[in-house]
């Protein structure tokens, strides 16, 4: 009607390219830096051509240190830069978790406030794409536990377009991480593109007997899931976290007020999962509009498969999700 | 009117605690309907009902021990018939079909039916088990409570229709509203999930007694059978190039859902080499050897925390090998999980005892009563074998049959080895 807005069809990885694009372009404090951003356009093709239009000073490889270049990247922020840090996996973000748990979450409390980190640390999370269990794995859980640390999981096109501006306009340090299955997934962006919130949950489908909390790449799944349920007049409503930490308390605790029933997907392992986090929430704080036990759908306890048909069985399913839904109402 | 007794689970049970109901006076029950479960010390059973009719009163309350025979509840004939007719309380609806808009009873066929209430116009001849077991917390979902307590009924009385048979917001919105019935439409259970932890905590013995109990029953049984039974024992070595090879490339084409392992080949070569050996597939019971029809084949199954059941798998001569594996799959999944039938404890006609890949290389049965034959596997090992003049190593399994002389000689069971060995050789006779 007006001809300022505009939908256009995308993928999440071209979402998440523009988003770093609008960054660079926005301030050039801002800079990309990890193994092989530059002349490959990283390891998942997110920052194809960006070494091109902003050169080697802002797109810059990386040697194979993770603790090296996540530690430059805290060096960086702490002198006024504006760094993007890219680990290639959540897996190999282990060797820099030193730089991360000891140092970028704790300096703004350890110097007394004197000394903010605004580093954002980008990592791929998750599995589903038969990389095996040294590539596969959903830690994110795992960071947040840290306080000082915030930890995104962007489900959508428009949060892996929009969360990066608000994750560099914040003062300390941000982690986001993106599930490898969804850097094909195709949809659309309104031109020019909403302004995302940097926390907060959103519902993504609105439903009256049974919720289903997911974030990122468990997102399409409870969506799926919802439409099976729709099917059998089960009506579920689908929450994304968004973020991890800080969580939503109060918007898990009013979707279940309306629902009563809760059904957790949480494709990390569910011994100490942030799905137990989130059950523990319930819990505490609204056992009495609960109609029936919680159900959490988590990965099996193994580390995740190379063979298809054995990784297809340890991750959560639509129809797991499903199945947990069921159970939640009595059939 | 008749009487649900305390079944016979195996020659070694003569009582059972009953652990709970599934179902309540006034409920229609087919035929093959599990009703309820019950302990036997050695195992958790589920246990089906052998008539069709309407449950009229439960006689014995959960977490009560009682020998073999007890009667458990009465049953009333289906409606419509001359004994029901004065019995102004029996239901009106045929209980041949399926109560109202009774939902099919779960996803997957073999899942026995639940058992549906009948509608709620007919009130039943008992009154519904509206006062709770002693001993039994009734469960009530944490919001029904609060709105219960709002609207001031007492939860405890409502029935529950949730998850695991809970109470919840909706039935005590419905018993405000309507009274305490729930709809027809709603199994009392959902199949398939009947495990009430609470239930079970309340009526089972401690862990500890259990598998005391079970090493107790155990002993028992197989006192008896080296007391009674005058075993005699043959075995045979069986060249498995032949059979692994085959199986090897019909797992191929299969997604892994379908495939075989090696056990199930010997199961199926086990079955139907009985099916040819009468005298060795059946029971010896008041004094003489009594063949049976069919191949019950016990399959002898390890259960965690120590002891082991043999339950059957029926008709095993006549299943395809991938119908055969998927019978062994799931039985060995409800042994884990502790949900056997009660029919499939009680008939097994001989059993199969497989030791597996880690196992000792050969094992001597020893028979299960009132059985007269068991047929025993070792492990699978390459070993070395003489075959025209040479010796090789080749994968072999040395098969074993320990068997009842008061109902076969050894020929007979010679025989049936032999047949065991042939199939193996010819394993595309398995599909």
């Amino acid at each position: 009607m007006s001809g300022t807005t505009a939908t256009r069809t995308l993928t999440y990885r071209e979402a998440l390219r523009e988003g770093l694009r609008d960054a660079l372009r926005a301030d050039e404090r801002v800079f990309l830096m990890g193994e092989d951003v530059g002349a490959y356009g990283g390891s998942f093709g997110v920052s194809r051509d960006l070494l091109g239009e902003f050169g080697p000073e802002r797109i810059r490889d990386t040697p194979l240190s993770e603790s090296a270049f996540t530690g430059a990247g805290i060096g960086a922020a702490l002198g006024g830069m504006r760094p993007i840090v890219e680990v290639m996996t959540v897996n190999f973000s282990l060797l820099a978790l030193d730089q991360i748990v000891n140092n970028a979450a704790a300096i703004a409390h350890m110097s007394g406030g004197q000394f903010a980190v605004p580093l954002v640390v980008r990592m791929t999370t998750g599995a589903g794409r038969q990389l095996a269990a040294q590539h596969s794995h959903s830690l994110e859980g795992w960071y947040a536990h840290v306080p000082g640390l915030k930890v995104l999981a962007p489900g959508t096109l428009e949060d892996a377009r929009g969360m990066l501006a608000p994750a560099l306009a914040d003062p300390n340090p941000v982690l986001i991480f993106e599930h490898g299955s969804l850097y094909g997934l195709e949809g659309s962006l309104t031109d020019p593109p909403a302004e995302v919130a940097l926390t907060g949950a959103a519902i993504r489908r609105p439903g009256s007997d049974v919720t289903l909390v997911a974030y990122g790449g468990s997102l399409p799944k409870a969506l799926d899931a919802a439409e099976t349920l729709a099917a059998d007049r089960i009506d579920a409503e689908v929450l994304d976290l968004r973020a991890l930490r800080p969580l939503d308390d109060a918007a898990v605790l009013a979707s279940v007020a309306r629902t009563h029933r809760v059904v957790v997907v949480d494709e990390a392992w569910r011994t100490g999962s942030f799905a137990a986090e989130v059950v523990a929430l319930v819990a505490e704080r609204a056992l009495y509009e609960l109609d029936a036990p919680p159900e959490r759908v988590c990965s099996v306890e193994v580390p995740i498969p190379y063979a298809k048909h054995l990784e297809d069985a340890a991750l959560p399913s639509a129809e797991r999700i499903a199945a947990a839904a069921r159970r939640t109402v009595g059939r | 009117m008749s009487d649900f007794t305390m079944p016979s689970l195996g020659a070694d049970m003569t009582a059972g605690t009953l652990l709970e109901w599934y179902v309540r006076p006034g409920d229609a029950v087919r035929r093959g309907d599990i009703v309820a479960s019950v302990d036997t010390s050695k195992a958790e059973i589920e246990i089906e009902i052998f008539e069709d009719g309407v449950v009229g009163e439960l006689l014995v309350e959960v977490g009560t021990r009682v020998p073999v025979g007890t009667p458990l509840a009465t049953i009333l004939p289906v409606a419509g018939s001359a004994a029901a007719a004065g019995n102004g309380a029996a239901p009106a609806t045929p209980t041949a079909t399926p109560v109202a808009a009774a939902p099919p009873p779960a996803s997957s066929p073999p899942t026995p039916r639940t058992v549906a209430p009948l509608a709620a116009a007919s009130p039943p001849a008992a009154p519904p088990l509206a006062v709770p077991v002693e001993g039994h917390r009734t469960r009530v979902s944490p919001l029904a409570r609060r709105v219960a307590a709002q609207m001031g009924i007492d939860p405890e009385t409502v029935p529950g229709t949730g998850s695991g048979g809970a109470v919840t917001r909706e039935d005590v919105e419905r018993a405000a509203t309507t009274g305490t019935t729930p709809p027809a439409a709603e199994p009392l259970v959902p199949a398939a999930a009947p495990a009430a932890p609470a239930v079970q905590s309340a009526a089972e013995p401690a862990v500890a007694d259990r598998r005391s109990a079970m090493r107790k029953a155990i002993g028992d049984l197989m006192a008896r059978s080296k007391r009674e039974i005058p075993h005699y024992h043959l075995e045979t070595a069986i060249d498995m190039t032949a059979a692994l090879a085959w199986l090897a490339e019909r797992n191929a084409t299969l997604a892994p859902p379908e495939r075989a392992i090696p056990a199930a080949l010997l199961l199926a070569a086990a079955a139907r080499a009985a099916a040819k050996h009468a005298q060795l597939n059946g029971f010896f019971a008041d004094g003489a050897p009594q063949p049976a029809e069919h191949v019950h084949l016990g399959v002898a199954l390890a259960l965690r925390g120590g002891g082991l059941v043999a339950p059957a798998i029926h008709d095993a001569d006549r299943l395809p090998l991938g119908e055969l594996m998927a019978a062994l799959r799931d039985l060995t999944a409800r042994v884990r999980a502790g949900t056997m039938r009660g029919s499939e404890m009680a008939d097994p006609t001989i059993t199969v005892t497989s030791l597996g890949d880690r196992g000792a290389d050969k094992v001597f049965g020893v028979i299960y009563p009132p059985q007269v034959a068991l047929i025993g596997f070792g492990a699978i090992r390459e070993r070395p074998w003489a075959a025209g003049g040479m010796v090789g190593a080749r994968p072999t399994a040395i098969a074993t049959l320990a068997a009842d002389h008061r109902a076969s000689d050894g020929h007979d069971g010679s025989l049936l080895l032999a047949e065991l060995d042939r199939l193996l050789q010819h394993p595309e006779e398995l599909a």
